[in-house]
């Protein structure tokens, strides 16, 4: 990898469901330890764009890049496997629902992957464990199971398991859509300590404060295509396109 | 001729003896079921079609015909195929396969219906699929499905008694054994009812137990 | 697979299975009726009715079928019960299953929204008439399904009486494989006629549910 490799890069990404465009021909890079926020209505095709990162909604043209590396490579069945598995390793992913595993307690929620694919051994994987809970400020429910922890302490733990990985860039799909109110803040300040620790993020979110207050550049996305980005500063004060303005007019109207 | 319990006791022990054999049958064969469940499930679900489907097939004969009829073509087909089990192998073979059947249909729609952002939440960690499969779903799957197999289990404790007919000395050979000693029916069936009663109330406490104790990982 | 065999014997075969679609016909008939005096008593004002449908319910639900059929057949001479295979095997299936639909009959009344019986009752109904004209009739909707799990489980159940000599599908069969060392033959003519018999009684039973869903 030269210094020109971007870190993340998208090319033409195309994606339909049948009749349906859903993405076109979107292409976009991300440098290393920058932040991106993805913002748009629903059915804009952003978390589409998120999830075809890592390929877990495979694209229908163009190719996704992690540090020069394709990620949607098209290969026999079981090397395909094999290399996607290996990519996914490198991309966290945290999910709108948290998709914590509800039979495991916290503590194996966050092991049960580097145990697995990494062959540490259980003491290691208590430490990191530990360390990574300890992070997200969860370290004192490390043996409780997930139906005993609230929507903000789910997340929590989901970015943990994420982060145990140890992934060289993170997806967030709408973080804290599902949370009540009062629990948004928590989850945002972790993510607000990952920014402050140059991990390289997407975020898709509707939080436009928090967008702007965290994310170095702002991507707005309407019916399939990239409409405007730029700074948040640019996007949020004073955008270019009328579209940009008027989901942030009716936005903003709906949400203060 | 009335009836006169005062036999039974005489027969205490042989009847005993009955009954850790129904229990070690029912154990075995309850194991036996709970596993081939899963596997059958997993055949019936992923296998490639050449697989898939004679399996379905054996499964659904296996759940349109009586347990009895297919204890003999377990016993007296290894037999014809020149494989001499014991008896209590055979039972154990009919009984846990004949529940296995049924537990694979249970654990087939808990698998289906695990939450997708299941899979995704694995799969995005690195996970392969049949190491999601194991680690992640499978254990959800079979958890929702508890309560119904332990139903299954229970009913498998009674149909064990259908095992004495290919000549598994468990309770109710037992029982039997001692009618052909004293010509008392009443009483040692009474008797064997009461024991297969007892047994009964055991397994279902440990059963709710069991439940109780998956009650935090839903 | 010895066909030629198959071809010969399955005449035989034909008549145990007509014994034992005679055997769930009436084990089937004789269980409805046991269910619903079983339901009857659990659902009863009378406490000792109560213990006496729970405690019929118990004891067939706690102890195998098969032991109950012996019980009556074998030992009933000692109590002053005489009675052929036939007759043992009918009774005692049929009481067996009883004690299964009264828990399927009890679980389909006591799910109905108590609305319905409060709104009955203030149009002025007794609690009879409420019973017969609101409570029974959605009742009878929910268990046609779960009691044709209950029917299934007892076609299947028939095999029971092979134990005490009834010459039907199990029994024939048994006796065949011990006559011709053909298990896997003489299983499949059983195996398909209880699939017949089986999915026929199945078809009739979502032609009734299907009929009662949509009145």
């Amino acid at each position: 990898m030269t210094d020109q490799t971007p870190f993340v890069e998208i090319r033409h990404a195309q994606k339909s469901y049948g009749d349906l465009e859903v993405l076109k021909d979107i292409s976009l890079t991300v440098q290393r330890g920058e932040i991106v926020a993805i913002i748009g209505p629903s059915g804009s095709g952003k978390s589409t764009l998120l999830r075809a990162i890592n390929d877990l909604d495979p694209l229908t043209g163009g190719e996704i890049l992690l540090e020069g590396v394709q990620v949607n490579k098209t290969l026999p069945h079981r090397q395909y496997e094999k290399h996607i598995n290996a990519m996914r390793q490198q991309i966290g992913m945290v999910f709108q629902h948290f998709n914590l595993f509800p039979h495991l307690n916290v503590r194996d929620n966050v092991t049960m992957a580097p145990k697995l694919l990494k062959g540490i051994s259980s003491k290691e994987a208590d430490k990191l464990a530990e360390e990574q809970l300890n992070h997200v400020g969860m370290l004192e429910r490390i043996d409780y199971y997930p139906s005993q922890l609230s929507g903000g302490q789910k997340q929590r733990v989901a970015i943990a398991r994420a982060l145990a990985m140890q992934p060289k860039l993170m997806l967030f799909d709408e973080a804290t859509s599902a949370l009540d109110p009062e629990l948004v803040e928590e989850v945002n300040l972790v993510m607000k300590k990952l920014a402050e620790e140059h991990m390289t993020m997407i975020i898709v979110t509707h939080e436009m404060d928090f967008a702007a207050s965290v994310c170095d550049r702002v991507l707005f996305m309407d019916q399939g295509v990239v409409v405007e980005e730029g700074p948040p500063e640019k996007i949020f004060k004073n955008p270019d396109m009328d579209r940009t303005k008027e989901f942030l007019r009716k936005h903003l109207a709906g949400s203060k | 001729m009335g009836l006169d319990f005062s036999v039974v006791p005489s027969f205490a022990d042989a009847l005993l003896i009955g009954v850790l054999w129904t229990i070690a049958i029912t154990v075995c064969a309850a194991l036996l079921s709970f596993f081939g469940g899963i596997l059958f499930a997993v055949i019936a679900l992923y296998a490639p079609w050449f697989l898939r489907l004679p399996f379905r097939f054996f499964a659904w004969l296996f759940m349109g015909t009586p347990l009895l009829l297919q204890l003999f073509l377990i016993y007296f087909g290894l037999v014809e195929l020149g494989i001499d089990l014991p008896a209590f192998v055979a039972g154990v073979i009919g009984l846990g396969l004949h529940f296995a059947v049924y537990n694979s249909e249970l654990i087939q729609t808990a698998i289906v219906a695990v939450d997708k952002g299941q899979m995704e939440a694995a799969r995005t960690l690195g996970l392969s699929r049949p190491q999601a499969l194991i680690r992640v779903v499978i254990p959800q799957a079979v958890r929702d499905v508890i309560p119904p197999i332990g139903n299954n289990m229970i009913a498998l404790l009674k149909d064990s008694a259908l095992v004495s007919v290919i000549g598994v000395s468990e309770l109710t050979l037992s029982a039997q054994l001692a009618i052909g000693r004293t010509y008392r029916p009443f009483e040692f069936y009474a008797a064997a009812a009461v024991l297969y009663y007892i047994i009964n109330l055991g397994m279902e406490a440990v059963l709710r137990r069991i439940e109780r104790r998956t009650q935090l990982s839903r | 697979m010895d066909i030629d065999l198959m071809l010969r014997v399955y005449p035989y075969f034909l008549e145990a299975a007509w014994v034992t679609i005679q055997l769930s016909v009436l084990t089937i008939v004789l269980g409805l009726i046991c269910g619903m005096i079983g339901a009857a008593g659990r659902l009863s004002r009378f406490a000792i009715l109560r213990f006496l449908a729970a405690a019929y319910v118990s004891f067939f639900r706690g102890t195998p079928a098969l032991i109950q059929i012996f019980l009556l057949y074998f030992g009933g001479p000692q109590v002053g019960i005489q009675l052929d295979a036939f007759e043992a095997g009918v009774i005692g299936l049929g009481v067996n299953i009883g004690a299964y639909m009264t828990e399927t009959m009890r679980g389909a009344i006591i799910s109905i929204d108590k609305g319905q019986i409060e709104a009955s009752r203030t149009l002025g109904l007794s609690k009879f008439e409420t019973f017969r004209k609101v409570t029974l009739p959605q009742a009878l909707r929910l268990m046609i399904r779960p009691l044709g799990v209950n029917i299934n489980a007892q076609i299947k159940g028939t095999a029971l009486v092979a134990a005490i000599s009834v010459v039907e599908l199990t029994y024939t069969a048994q006796r065949y494989i011990g006559s011709t060392y053909k298990p896997f033959e003489m299983f499949l003519i059983a195996g398909i006629l209880y699939l017949i018999i089986i999915t026929a009684s199945g078809k009739v039973i979502s032609y009734l549910d299907r009929r009662v869903r949509l009145q």
